[in-house]
């Protein structure tokens, strides 16, 4: 008897042990990077050719000036990608919850089979079609622009999906009825209504729109030619292409910790919303 | 507003001018979808119909030549190295991916553990997932060079007598490149596989535990049968996204695919062809990879049901 009662109890203790040894052993393995990624930041050229201390050293400013001034233009592609992943985000999260909205409010002949073919698109990967998407942009004088990166954000089917899901348990038909009677006509209703009360999730897609577009090397990198235009991802993959062993270390890792740094300080803040988006929207990418 | 001056109980013809708006609204994405998504993928398509390439200097084409780049491309052995590479890759971050998932996501929700910290976890083991895979490919070109600082570490601690040459090693490097997924995309899979059992009814768990079920019996034959189709859904979108892999393999290998085109991805020939304008086999490739995509995707519908889900 005293056996058995004590036999589950020890269990539970060796699988909670067993649990925060695998979790402590993930979250090490996760965060490990970008800790040695910050030290050699901190650390100077000379410094960090003698080999890898877990210290940081005093070279952080002096890295950091040294990036401002490299051959490359980190700054401005920082500003780049703000600009281009900021507008990806309001274009795709506004025109998305306009498309749920048409979905969601309207009963429309082909209503179904438009339905259908939004959730049929939403897996297909865009390199694909990059082909194609080049040329087109190459007869449209669009390349090296920003309008090839920001324009087809606005038809993202599965930030539409998501955002018609969270449409489905939070609008009704009766209260866009009501707006009606009010004599609201149907884009006064959408602005002023609608995208209110989709505030919640229009966030949760805004941040992962934004994320998906700072990080997104393949279609940047075929369509931006201008040193000076181009974005984050694209310069680094530049400066792996360049001889950079013969760099000063300190500001290559400098301008790493540059590019990931804003999105874990962002990721941080928000991490409460993140995590529960992906927890509901299922599908991310 | 006319129709509101109407009187209220117009009937269907004031809700049918109404619908009408629907198609206002979906304007915008139909518009963008055609111009941006539907041309691209018809002339990727048309494309792959024609011999279309630069020699040197030289133009060749466009001539029209049917299957004929079909046929080449899949008589071509380095199509078939490629598309291994990209599922050895695959494997190697998703089989410890799914494995470690299963078990954090069991742990998470198994309320006699009562584990602490739990939004802390999530959250460390999610934080990958958002980072430029670009910029952490680089910080692992640094890291693992031959003179980067985990060589000076394993030369410090004795393990090794001189650098080891990652980027040499095809073991190496694959390794590298499915690890880097494994860690990038864990903390994703494991907030699904949560979400699937906190929908498990938890009085089958109960029922179980009465009758004397142990923790390791419950999970195997309650909780992974009942996860049965999420565990597919993970699988297919997971294989689908590796089948895109680019950025790591690329930057880490600066485009070449070394040691000797062994971390050569589908992604990343597509990537060559386009930079050196051979639209024909570019096109085939894509319309090849379109193709496979299609399916996989099919089969998602089916499992996720979401053809009947539609129409409320």
């Amino acid at each position: 008897m005293e056996q058995k009662t004590k036999k589950p109890h020890n269990s539970v203790h060796g699988r909670r042990f067993l649990a925060y040894f695998v979790l402590i052993l993930m979250s090490f393995l996760c965060l490990v990077w970008f800790y040695i990624l910050f030290i050699n930041a901190t650390r100077s050229n000379g410094e960090l050719s003698r080999g890898f201390t877990p210290f940081p050293g005093s070279n952080l400013v002096k890295n950091f000036t040294g990036m401002l001034h490299s051959t490359q233009p980190v700054v401005r592609g920082m500003l780049n990608s703000v600009l281009v992943s900021g507008l990806s985000a309001i274009l795709c999260t506004y025109f998305s919850t306009m498309t749920a909205y048409a979905i969601h409010a309207y009963r429309f002949k082909g209503r179904k089979a438009m339905y259908t073919l939004i959730l049929a698109i939403m897996m297909i990967p865009t390199q694909v079609t990059a082909l194609g998407f080049i040329q087109l942009l190459t007869k449209m004088k669009l390349m090296d622009s920003y309008v090839g990166l920001i324009i087809p954000s606005i038809a993202a089917p599965a930030t539409f999906f998501y955002l018609k899901q969270y449409m489905d348990s939070v609008l009704s038909i009766s209260l866009i009825e009501a707006a009606r009677m009010d004599g609201a006509g149907e884009f006064y209703t959408f602005n002023k209504i609608v995208i209110p009360l989709m505030k919640p999730a229009i966030a949760v897609q805004a941040i992962f729109t934004f994320v998906g577009s700072w990080n997104n090397y393949f279609t940047p990198s075929l369509v931006l030619k201008t040193e000076t235009k181009k974005t984050l991802p694209v310069l680094i993959a530049e400066l792996r292409g360049a001889d950079f062993l013969k760099f000063d270390m300190g500001i290559v890792y400098m301008t790493i910790a540059f590019s990931i740094f804003p999105v874990i300080i962002v990721y941080l803040l928000l991490s409460k919303y993140i995590v529960g988006g992906v927890q509901l929207g299922g599908v991310k990418e | 507003m006319a129709a509101n001056t109407k009187s209220t109980n117009g009937g269907s013809k004031k809700v049918m001018r109404y619908n009408r708006w629907g198609y206002i609204f979906l304007l915008p994405f139909f518009i963008v979808f055609v111009i941006f998504q539907l041309i691209p993928l018809a002339t990727t398509i048309y494309n792959s119909f024609f011999e279309n390439y630069r020699s040197g200097l030289k133009q060749i084409g466009p001539n029209f030549i049917g299957f004929a780049n079909y046929a080449k491309i899949l008589s071509s052995p380095d199509l078939w190295k490629y598309v291994g590479n990209t599922l050895i890759m695959w494997l190697i971050g998703f089989i410890p991916q799914i494995l470690v998932s299963l078990l954090l996501a069991a742990w998470f929700t198994d309320p006699s553990l009562n584990l602490r910290g739990k939004r802390f976890f999530k959250t460390v083991i999610y934080l990958p997932n958002l980072i430029m895979a670009s910029a952490f490919a680089m910080l692992f070109f640094t890291l693992f060079a031959d003179s980067g600082p985990v060589n000076s570490m394993l030369v410090q601690m004795g393990l090794i007598s001189k650098p080891f040459k990652f980027f040499s090693s095809t073991v190496a490097t694959r390794s590298l490149v499915g690890f880097m997924n494994f860690i990038m995309w864990t903390g994703n899979t494991t907030i699904l596989l949560m979400a699937g059992m906190m929908g498990i009814d938890p009085t089958l768990f109960e029922a179980a535990e009465v009758d004397g079920a142990s923790a390791n019996q419950i999970f195997r034959r309650i909780t992974l049968p009942l996860l049965r189709p999420i565990l597919v859904y993970v699988l297919i979108t997971s294989l689908i996204g590796g089948l895109q892999m680019f950025d790591v393999p690329q930057i880490l290998t600066n485009g070449s695919g070394d040691p000797a085109r062994n971390t050569m991805t589908m992604v990343m020939w597509l990537n060559k062809h386009l930079y050196s304008k051979n639209y024909g086999m570019g096109g085939a490739l894509s319309v090849l990879m379109f193709l496979l995509t299609g399916v996989l995707s099919i089969a998602v519908f089916h499992i996720t049901g979401n053809d009947e889900k539609t129409d409320r």
